[in-house]
Formats: structure tokens, sequence, C-alpha cells
């Protein structure tokens, strides 16, 4: 898996969910997204969605599956990499 | 009927207005045709999780209000009413931008969210679990007069207590771009003593957000009374000082009693002819005030002056920059606002120190 891959969501995240005191350096690969980590939320979730579509061309069938996609920039980063079209 | 106070104020605005322990004592210039508000240190007011959703007017709105409830002591009130000639009006172009650029795929919630006109009065009641009354007024330049009517009303009639007003717009720049093309925004820079002055077509393009409490229960933070007030959409150029004078008499004034016209000359030479003839005719020996070339010129900047005019009432103290005649009076005691735009939308406030 492409430690570039993770290094642009990263920066893709901090620019469309305009995490204004948040710096690539400190996501961890494995920080949760949402929660106790980066502290995103729903309407985040529905943002992330969106960029996957747009950037990536991966429609999510199931937005239940976001939960375990979005886990993290390393699930991200993984499922993106299987799945990209 | 109850009375109507004013009881607390807050602004943000392109003069340092959010410093509520000043008086524009410190004047900021500028040099354009549009000109953006002075930002306060916003992490002060609004948690860094919620601010980066928040488009500006929302941001400058969090401010101002709670600057206004601080000062009234309050955490709660019974309604909020919000003016606002173009909403969140950047968040909007974006969304309608987004729409096209990508063929109306890939819309993303949050600038929808934030699209709507109502989005600052929402916004301002969810952060205070303000389950009361919530609308806002889109009524062109006298949105923020619309909101204060329905204010005035509900105080009046005792329906409310505490009501929390506000005016809010934000500077977008594809408003200034098409407003430009159509000569109602100046196309050549001027600067903040030169505005008003300068002898061309179209206005200096500015914003900010004005809150203030207003109640029936005079209290120690207490600005002024709300004498009486007066929204008239047409109004022939004739037809104005005469209904002026009309208004004046219908609530038990004659033009000696005031102390003071703040007027909302705006620099632009086709319309600032109607602010000149009452200055020559009715207010010549009235001392009179202005102050859009501190604020510019936006749908809600009538509310700077409501500020202003509030914040002369209490501290008896009248900047030179906004003194647009010789008169003097020392510690005005009612104050008049007149405000137009482009010939109408015609409002009239009267304010008394209290």
């Amino acid at each position: 898996m492409s430690s570039d891959l993770k290094q642009e969501l990263k920066e893709k995240i901090i620019e469309q969910l305009n995490l204004e005191d948040v710096t690539a350096a400190e996501i961890a690969d494995n920080d949760p997204l949402f929660g106790d980590g980066l502290g995103l939320d729903s309407i985040d979730a529905l943002e992330l969605i969106v960029m996957l579509d747009k950037d990536y061309g991966i429609k999510l069938a199931d937005p239940k599956e976001g939960r375990k996609i979005f886990e993290s920039i390393a699930t991200m980063a993984a499922y993106i990499s299987a799945n990209k079209a | 009927m109850k009375e109507v106070f004013v009881n607390s104020i807050g602004s943000v605005s392109v003069q340092k207005t959010f410093d509520t322990s000043g008086f524009l004592d410190d004047l900021v210039d500028y040099e354009g045709t549009s000109v953006k508000a002075v930002d306060p240190n916003y992490k002060d007011f609004i948690p860094p999780a919620a601010a980066r959703r928040m488009a500006k007017g929302i941001k400058m709105s969090a401010v101002s209000s709670q600057n206004a409830l601080k000062e009234a002591g309050l955490e709660n009130v019974d309604a909020i009413i919000v003016g606002t000639g173009l909403g969140c009006l950047g968040e909007s172009e974006k969304f309608v931008r987004d729409l096209l650029d990508n063929d109306e795929q890939y819309l993303t919630p949050t600038r929808f969210i934030q699209s709507s006109h109502n989005t600052v009065a929402g916004s301002i009641a969810l952060d205070m679990g303000c389950k009361g009354y919530n609308f806002t007024y889109v009524h062109s330049n006298i949105s923020f007069e619309s909101s204060l009517w329905d204010a005035k009303l509900q105080l009046q009639n005792n329906e409310a207590e505490n009501i929390l007003v506000g005016a809010v717009d934000e500077l977008v720049e594809h408003h200034v771009t098409t407003h430009q093309f159509i000569d109602h925004i100046k196309k050549e820079p001027v600067s903040m003593k030169q505005v008003l002055r300068s002898g061309t077509k179209g206005i200096v393009f500015g914003e900010g957000s004005h809150f203030f409490v207003m109640s029936n229960q005079k209290q120690a933070s207490t600005y002024s009374k709300l004498i009486g007030m007066g929204i008239y959409n047409t109004l022939a150029n004739s037809e104005v000082s005469h209904t002026i004078m009309a208004f004046l008499e219908k609530n038990g004034l004659c033009k000696e009693d005031l102390d003071g016209v703040i007027l909302g000359n705006n620099g632009d030479v086709d319309y600032d002819t109607i602010y000149h003839d009452l200055e020559t005719s009715i207010f010549k020996d009235i001392p009179q005030y202005v102050y859009k070339h501190l604020s510019g010129e936006y749908d809600t900047a009538s509310g700077f002056g409501f500020w202003m005019a509030n914040k002369i009432l209490k501290t008896g103290k009248v900047p030179e920059l906004i003194r647009w005649n010789d008169i003097k009076v020392t510690q005005p005691k009612r104050l008049l606002l007149y405000n137009q735009y482009r010939g109408k939308n015609h409002s009239l406030v009267v304010l008394e120190k209290c």
C-alpha cells in the first residue's frame, strides 16, 4: 500500500474538511478518524463518501460500509487501492 | 403597551467594533472598492471543531451575538430574529459553482447546509439551545429594520421579554464583480476619508454582523429606548422630507427635539442627493452624522448605524470622523436614523438615551 496515497488522503481530508489546526504529520496512519481520534462526525462521513467518488471513482453502494472503510487513513488507503477504478 | 429598550450590543465590522470597551478609537483605513471586516480571534468564541464548517457570516455573528448576550447578562432569549440581505452568500456561490464545475455531481453537504439565508439565526439558536421563535428577514436593505420591527411588536405586546435581534451580511468576490459591472459598486478604489465625497457612481461594499438584545425591561446595561420606527419601500424623492416630518409628528416629536440625525450616505453620487436635500433643508440646524465610510455599504449596514447610535447615546461621545456638519451637541439624548439604498427601502428609527 502506497505511503504516498496515505499522505495524499491526509492532505485531502485536512483541506476538504477544513481542519485548520491539524497538519498531515499529526495524523498517524492508524489513528481513528471518528470519535476520540480526529473527531470527525456524520457530516464529515458524507464529505468523505463524495471524496471517494469524485477523486477515486469509487461509489459506496452501501453507506454502512463506510464505518469500516473510514476507520483510519490506513483502512481508507487499503480500500482505495483495492477498489480504485 | 410596554416600552422597548436596547439592553446590549455586539458588533463585528470593518472597524474593530468587536472590542466592546472602545468606540471607534482606532479607525481602520482602507483603499479599495470593497472592504472586509476586521476578524476577531474567532477561537476565543467558537470551538475549532464547529468553526471549521462556519461561513464568515456565521463566525462574525457568533462573536457579535455572544458579546451582546454577555453584556445583557443572559444565557438564553425568548426569540432570535435576524435580518440579512444575502445570507451566507459565499457558501451559496461555492455550492452553485460546484454544481456547474462538476456537472451537478459530487455535491457535498456542508456548503448546502450553509447556503440558506437562515443559517445564522439557526446556528445561534442551536449553540445556545434556544427553542423559541426563530425568524430571518430577507428584505434587501430593510432586512435589519424588519427584524427590529418584529421584535418591537413582540416586546410591546409582552409576547417576549428578551429578543436577540441581528443584522448580518458578508462580502463575496463574485457579488462585488457583478455589481461593479452594473455600476452599483465603485470601479475606482477610494479611501475611507474620500468615499463619501468621491463624486462617483456606486458604493464601497463592506460586511459586518451586529446583534442587540432588545427587551421590554430596562436594566443597568441599557443603551437606549426605541421611540419609533418607520419603513417605506417606495418613496418619491420629493416626498422624503414630508414623510420624515410626518413620522416625527406621529411619534410626538418635531425636528427641534432631535440632538442628531444619523444619515446613510454611502458615496454614490446618484443617490446621496436624497440625503443632501435633507442636509440643507429640514436637518440644516441639527448635528448630522455619517457612518458608511467606516462600515462600507451592504444590505444590513444600517445595523452598524444602529450600533453607533447606541454607543453615542450611552457614552455621550461623538467621534470626529462621523461628524458631517459643524453643529455640535454635548451628550446627545435623542437621535434619528435615516437610511435608504438607491432611492428605495427608506427607514427611520428614533432612539432616546435612558
